[in-house]
């Protein structure tokens, strides 16, 4: 039974998982798509018979009786099927999304903007410093309008690779800059608009080792289709490494 | 009436006329006319998805500004002027009063009105892609702040203007002609055509435009709003400190979350308000060929209901990843998963009514099947798509094209093909042949296994890609920077890539032999007789037929019977007065 179930899941063609919660996600994702399938078949089948077999008769007589045999009986069961679906559904989410980080998780800002992702991390002090808008200039290298007044912001620093170390959870603030972007790493389950004016948080804990995408999945403009990053996720101890790196460089 | 009619100058006969059934089949040429224009541009980016090198005669290459002001014009000319259009204005023009036994609609001048108003809709919306900066870019949803800075792309000033501008124009007409469609069926009901005598093809109708004038009635402020934004100063949708393009919006403060809102209260509806007619339709094919009733009448009118008002309950399931609240994303999880029972009901119905019935597999009957395969096929994946947290993988890939692709334009538009075929006879009757001309079968069931085949060669795959993480809306998969992402689409999507192209391009063409035989039976079409497929319903009573001579009798018509009433081997029409089976 074990070969079976990991050939049923290895079948469904969706990137390698290296999150802690993707294995739940996709065992969930299986289960959903298997049955839609045996019910794809079910009904094509029932379709094909009722078609091809000969008539005898009218096989209900009156609809009242039949009613519940044909429509409230089957009906219950699916009712009953989508009912434990949704709840399996609904606890994986409130995991997800109900409660925010552990307070001990990684903290970094994530910032779209037509067409790349920024990704800034607050040094030392681990606090982000403020931004204001009208300070915004990639010219002047201050993309995200970081403001030199407020002291939090002299340490933060900012990558166009998102950088994380394995086995620790990490707490993602999300915005964009200009229109709506989505932000979407297939390989860790993960999709989550940021949107102008907004502050999303969502937390995941990446797993394995490894270079991912960082999609842009919301339609925002010509380049939407190239505006993409890498997630680089390390051992803690390379993390430790590139980290200190780049807090002293800041610094 | 129609001795009037004939002594009408040219213009007034076939132009300017508010004779239903000349504007019935007004909307259905202008149906035709986007949905070949549609086509087109969707055989244009998937072949631009595979060969992103090829030249365009007359244009040059396809750049990536040009593939999204294809997506978007093909989403807003199918949406709109195909799936809301003909069903529910084309056929509910021509069909409708007949069904319910009136020789016209409630309201003729406001009904041509509202087909002057679509065509001049789908004319702005064509124009915008003449301007300067080209047709807008941002897809059939629109979502500001890229639809509200003209400086946010190519297509973002005048092109968005002009998409704003039909769009405004449609939905005024949709809500004038959904009035007319609703006091119609309210006030002309002939003698005994009770509510649960109402052919469901009506509650079809019926549904969809109480949804119409909901729905169509919140789009319309919507884009109002967002034309103020534009240019009127406005922050309706634009947050304080949005920088888009070197331009920082200092005015107040409001949120693109919003339009999200208002979009999507309109945009779930509108997908029930394409479905709902053809949903209607095929459970009378079903029993009329089946030479059965339909198992359960009233509980389908009861879950035609009920799709209705569940549908104006669901709109958060598009915002699951959208920046909700999460326990909202619960709430809307559960009302979306709860339509799948009524849904599910009318499926159960459909196959209890033809179940070992030996039906006749005539063309409209096959596109009637079709339509129950394909909306059953794409509906299986809408309570995956109903789960946030499958959502958020799923949501913007490939899986959720395939899955509305499947379910609204496939089954829509099979169900379009099976009013066609069914009602043909009716739409080219003329004053010298009321019985009509009927479509030739043969080229029509070629045409049904190659548009199913092709429906479900082109959309199957797509769910694979989807799942291998390939998001919507790219304008290419190769040759995009970032190593992980072109790895990703290069492992996952691409090598399906070239087989859903070459099902596009088999489904595109075999839309060619509905063109043939459409051409071809209008001209030279064999003669239908009278009631050609044993209908029990109004529309094939005599007197009532489009374009008929006056009849002599001029009779009052009744209705004594329930539709679909069948023995064995004979039927009874809903206007014989006898009260067996003949």
């Amino acid at each position: 039974m074990p070969q079976l179930a990991s050939l049923l899941t290895i079948t469904w063609p969706l990137p390698a998982d290296a999150s802690a919660h993707g294995p739940a996600l996709d065992l969930h994702l299986f289960r959903n798509l298997w049955i839609a399938l045996g019910l794809f078949a079910l009904a094509h089948l029932l379709l094909l018979i009722g078609l091809l077999r000969s008539r005898r008769g009218n096989p209900y007589g009156d609809d009242r009786k039949h009613l519940w045999q044909i429509e409230y009986l089957p009906l219950t069961a699916l009712a009953l099927l989508f009912i434990f679906l949704t709840v399996q559904a609904e606890r994986l989410w409130a995991a997800a999304r109900y409660t925010g980080a552990d307070p001990a998780a990684l903290q970094i800002e994530v910032t779209g903007m037509q067409f790349a992702w920024y990704f800034r991390y607050p040094g030392v002090d681990a606090t982000f410093g403020a931004i204001q808008p009208q300070l915004i200039s990639a010219a002047e290298g201050n993309p995200l309008g970081i403001d030199p007044a407020d002291s939090h912001g002299h340490d933060d620093f900012i990558t166009s690779e998102l950088v994380l170390p394995a086995g620790r959870e990490v707490d993602l603030r999300l915005h964009a800059q200009d229109v709506i972007h989505g932000f979407a790493i297939p390989e860790m389950r993960l999709k989550q608009n940021a949107v102008p004016g907004e502050t999303v948080h969502i937390h995941f804990t990446p797993v394995t080792p490894g270079t991912y995408a960082i999609l842009c999945t919301q339609l925002c403009g010509t380049g939407h289709y190239r505006m993409n990053a890498n997630l680089s996720v390390l051992t803690p101890a390379a993390f430790a490494d590139w980290l200190a790196t780049h807090e002293k460089v800041q610094r | 009436m129609n001795t009037i009619t004939a002594r009408k100058p040219f213009l007034r006969r076939y132009i300017f006329s508010t004779d239903h059934h000349v504007i019935g089949l007004q909307y259905l040429i202008l149906a035709l006319v986007a949905v070949a224009i549609g086509t087109t541009m969707s055989l244009l980016m998937r072949i631009h998805l595979v060969w992103p090198d090829l030249i365009l005669p007359g244009h040059g290459p396809i750049l990536p500004e040009d593939y999204l002001a294809l997506v978007t014009l093909h989403g807003t000319m199918m949406l709109f002027f195909v799936l809301t259009t003909a069903p529910q204005s084309g056929f509910g023009n021509l069909i409708l009063p007949a069904q319910i036994g009136s020789r016209t609609m409630a309201f003729p001048r406001l009904n041509a009105t509202s087909f002057w108003l679509t065509a001049i809709a789908l004319l702005t919306l064509l124009s915008s892609t003449l301007v300067q900066g080209g047709a807008a870019i941002s897809g059939w949803t629109a979502y500001p702040p890229l639809s509200a800075v003209a400086s946010a792309g190519p297509g973002q000033a005048l092109g968005m203007d002009l998409w704003l501008a039909s769009i405004v124009l449609f939905a005024v007409a949709s809500t004038a002609a959904s009035i007319n469609t609703l006091v119609t069926i309210i006030k002309l009901r002939c003698d005994g055509m009770t509510w649960d005598r109402l052919p469901l093809t009506v509650w079809g109708w019926f549904t969809a435009a109480l949804l119409s004038i909901l729905a169509f009635s919140v789009l319309l402020a919507a884009l109002v709003m967002l034309f103020a934004d534009r240019h009127a100063g406005t922050s309706f949708f634009l947050p304080a400190g949005d920088l888009v393009s070197g331009t920082l919006h200092t005015g107040g403060n409001g949120s693109p979350l919003l339009w999200l809102q208002l979009f999507w209260f309109f945009g779930h509806p509108e997908v029930y308000i394409a479905i709902l007619p053809g949903m209607g339709l095929t459970s009378m094919l079903l029993a009329n060929f089946s030479r059965r009733r339909v198992f359960a009448y009233r509980t389908m009118i009861l879950t035609t209901l009920l799709i209705g008002f569940l549908g104006i309950l669901v709109w958060g399931h598009h915002m699951f990843v959208a920046g909700l609240n999460p326990f909202a994303g619960t709430a809307f999880s559960i009302s979306t998963i709860a339509i799948a029972l009524p849904a599910a009901a009318k499926v159960l119905s459909w196959l209890a009514t033809i179940w070992r019935s030996r039906p006749q597999l005539t063309t409209p009957m096959l596109f009637a099947l079709g339509f129950v395969s394909l909306f059953l096929t794409g509906g299986l994946t809408g309570p995956i798509l109903a789960q946030p947290i499958l959502d958020q993988y799923l949501h913007n890939t490939f899986f959720v094209v395939a899955h509305f692709h499947l379910i609204m334009a496939m089954a829509g538009v099979f169900g379009l093909f099976a009013g066609a075929y069914y009602w043909f006879p009716l739409l080219s009757a003329s004053s010298k042949n009321p019985a009509g001309r009927i479509m030739s079968e043969s080229l029509g069931r070629w045409h049904f296994w190659g548009s199913f085949l092709g429906a479900y060669a082109t959309f199957l795959p797509m769910h694979i890609t989807g799942l291998a993480g390939e998001p919507r809306h790219y304008a290419q998969l190769t040759g995009i920077p970032g190593s992980a992402a072109a790895h990703l689409l290069a492992t996952g999507s691409i090598p399906l890539q070239k087989h859903i192209t070459y099902g596009a391009i088999f489904l595109a063409s075999a839309q060619m032999l509905f063109l043939w035989n459409l051409i071809r039976s209008t001209r030279r079409g064999e003669y239908a007789p009278e009631n050609p497929w044993q209908a029990t319903t109004l529309e094939w009573h005599p007197d009532l037929a489009p374009f008929a001579p006056p009849s002599a009798s001029n009779e009052t018509i009744a209705v004594h019977h329930a539709p679909c009433t069948y023995g064995d081997t004979s039927f009874l029409t809903q206007w014989s007065p006898g009260d067996k089976p003949e």
